[in-house]
């Protein structure tokens, strides 16, 4: 009885296996197996052993170290600045009664937004072209200020660019589900908490931060684990060769090694990609442990 | 310390223009004494929760002053007016245990009122014990049972030592044994710490159990103040009669005249005093007499056997009841002959009330 009810069941997920299996499982297996191969040769599939070479050539290489650097930078200011702002805004539209629908579309418009069309508003606001300086430099000397080159002048203010467009581009999901997650909350709390003359700063922190901490949990495990895959929105600011631009990502470095000019070492991708995954299987699991003592379920 | 409500009415705007709004509270006068449990009564939407949130503070009234012995609190803050309040869900704070949440409010006095930690801690015991839970302050709310929740509730509540103390269906989360516990359990908290206590419920039953004064309410008018057992023996109007009591008090539609009560062509009691007049004739089930002889005639459906006492179940011509209920002693007999069982009445527990006003209507037996 039991083992034909087994069966069954496998059968029903066995599209969904099958699927995961050769698109998702054969390849993971794939590339650890091609990051440990040997001087690798792509047009004779040949290679001489295994080892470690790969991963010293990656280490090694300026390149990658400064995709790390940027994605590092990439995330620490990114995930935590989202996370916050997306926490500030969703208070404030769970405090108004008033145009609140109003104000949670125009929230949530760069969510539906097509990158494309995203990218020229940052074009409009950044870039200098031979008409206009772009608006935000516009703003900057209006106050006195002297321009900078958003988008080809030095390494900080490219950095800013990105940090802004990541956060502005993240922040719609978070404020959807912050939102929820503060409307979630029993009213009964806040008038407990009120009776007992509780101050505000006080609710938030002893009450709604720990009920939304499950939300919050998943928002930043989800939001390190997106930055660290950083790469399109970097290459629709600053163009497809981000080595000369300095902005590279460590997603940017993978595709490069494999596709661009001097491009075609499956190897050395196969090794970075590995190297990435360990670093967010790495964040992802401090998370995980710095969250048991501050989620509440 | 009394409370006093002197003509405190709050009114609900409509959500459109044709919407005239409810009146929730509807110019209440009350003297709630000192130190004593009162059950505020009345069915589902007629307005208890909305009076017990104006007296919290949660909820402004519309009009009218409220006084905690001397002190107009019409418009003070609820944290300023130092009151106990238990929530119908508990509303515990589950990221917290059972400790910590009995200290939440003692960590939030400031200036003169501030607790040290060993004082916090000692006022939080001395609750814990009063509702006897000092041996799951390090649990999680989730972790205890519905009465036990209740209880921890009640602590938190009494733990900054309130002036009064607002319980909100304060048993309708538990199941029906534990409330029996827990009404008692109320009961006794309420004498110990002799705190005037406020309780709000739908439930006649639970009210009358515990309450030193109850206070029945229907659409957001106060119907009747009083001792339970007052209240029971003597309603004011047709609603009081029918709403207290199980099984539910028998209503007939019936007529004075001449000196006589009838219901139809029978001639149930002669009464003095009284003017003719059309009446509901309202019949408590343990009024009832079976009597082969007897002036009151209806038909019979069937006899439910309960052990201590036995319940007659008939309908009449002249109720609009599907079933009505005559309680009698397991020793009676009742014998019903072609479908029809007869019964005299008891005066001092059939009422009778107008029918047009559903006010009471005094008589006398002659």
């Amino acid at each position: 009885m039991m083992e034909k009810r087994d069966l069954k069941g496998w059968l029903y997920l066995l599209p969904a296996m099958l699927f995961l299996g050769v698109f998702m499982v054969y390849p993971l297996i794939d590339v650890f197996i091609y990051s440990f191969e040997e001087e690798f040769n792509f047009a004779s599939q040949s290679f001489t052993g295994y080892g470690w070479d790969n991963y010293r050539f990656v280490l090694r290489d300026p390149f990658f170290m400064r995709a790390v650097r940027n994605t590092f930078i990439l995330v620490i200011i990114t995930v935590p600045l989202s996370t916050g702002i997306a926490l500030l805004i969703s208070l404030g539209l769970s405090s108004i009664k008033v145009v609140r629908s109003l104000f949670q579309t125009l929230y949530f418009l760069p969510y539906v937004t097509n990158t494309l069309a995203v990218g020229l508003v940052f074009m409009i606001l950044f870039k200098r072209t031979p008409v206009s300086e772009g608006l935000v430099n516009v703003l900057i000397n209006w106050f006195g200020g002297e321009s900078v080159d958003f988008i080809t002048g030095p390494y900080w203010a490219k950095m800013l660019v990105m940090c802004i467009y990541t956060i502005w581009v993240v922040m719609p999901f978070k404020i959807l589900i912050l939102t929820g997650a503060l409307a979630s909350v029993n009213e009964d709390y806040y008038k407990a908490a009120k009776m007992d003359g509780t101050s505000r700063g006080r609710t938030f922190r002893k009450i709604t931060l720990p009920m939304i901490s499950p939300m919050i949990f998943y928002l930043v495990i989800t939001g390190f684990i997106g930055a660290f895959k950083a790469y399109s929105d970097a290459v629709a600011l600053f163009g497809t060769n981000l080595n000369a631009a300095e902005m590279n990502t460590i997603v940017g470095y993978v595709y490069d090694v494999l596709y661009t000019e001097g491009g075609g070492y499956p190897s050395y991708a196969s090794a970075a990609a590995i190297i990435l995954f360990v670093i967010v299987l790495t964040i992802t699991v401090i998370n995980l442990l710095v969250s048991r003592k501050h989620v509440h379920y | 310390m009394k409370v006093v409500l002197e003509n405190l009415t709050k009114k609900f705007p409509g959500r459109t223009r044709k919407d005239p709004g409810v009146t929730a509270v509807n110019n209440f006068n009350i003297e709630i004494p000192d130190g004593k449990l009162i059950g505020l009564l009345g069915p589902s939407g007629c307005g208890k929760s909305t009076a017990l949130n104006l007296l919290s503070g949660l909820l402004a009234p519309t009009s009218g002053k409220i006084y905690f012995g001397d002190e107009d609190v019409t418009d003070l803050q609820p944290e300023k007016r130092g009151i106990g309040l238990v929530f119908q869900n508990y509303a515990l704070y589950p990221h917290l245990t059972v400790i910590e949440n009995i200290l939440f409010p003692l960590e939030n006095l400031k200036g003169e009122e501030k607790l040290s930690r060993d004082q916090m801690m000692k006022r939080a015991m001395e609750a814990a014990k009063l509702v006897q839970i000092e041996m799951l302050l390090n649990r999680k709310p989730k972790e205890l049972s519905g009465g036990q929740q209740q209880r921890v509730a009640i602590a938190r509540a009494l733990v900054k030592m309130p002036r009064l103390l607002l319980l909100d269906e304060p048993l309708s989360n538990l199941d029906a044994r534990l409330r029996l516990q827990t009404r008692e359990e109320i009961s006794r908290i309420q004498k110990e710490t002799g705190i005037t206590t406020i309780f709000v419920t739908h439930d006649q039953e639970e009210a009358m159990s515990i309450s030193d004064q109850i206070i029945v309410m229907k659409d957001g008018v106060i119907q009747q103040i009083g001792a339970p057992q007052e209240v029971y023996d003597d309603p004011k109007n047709l609603f009081v009669a029918e709403f207290l009591g199980t099984p539910q008090i028998n209503t007939f539609e019936g007529e004075v005249k001449d000196g006589k009560l009838y219901i139809g062509n029978e001639a149930v009691l002669n009464v003095r005093n009284v003017n003719d007049q059309k009446v509901y004739v309202a019949v408590r089930p343990e009024a009832f007499i079976p009597d082969p002889e007897g002036p009151l005639s209806c038909a019979f459906k069937a006899l439910e056997v309960m052990g201590r006492d036995t319940s007659v179940v008939f309908t009449s011509k002249f109720s609009e009841r599907k079933a009505l209920r005559a309680i009698i002693g397991a020793d009676v007999k009742v014998e019903p002959k072609d479908g029809v069982v007869r019964f005299r009445l008891r005066s001092p527990k059939t009422e009778i009330f107008n029918r047009e006003t559903s006010e009471r209507v005094y008589y006398e037996e002659a």
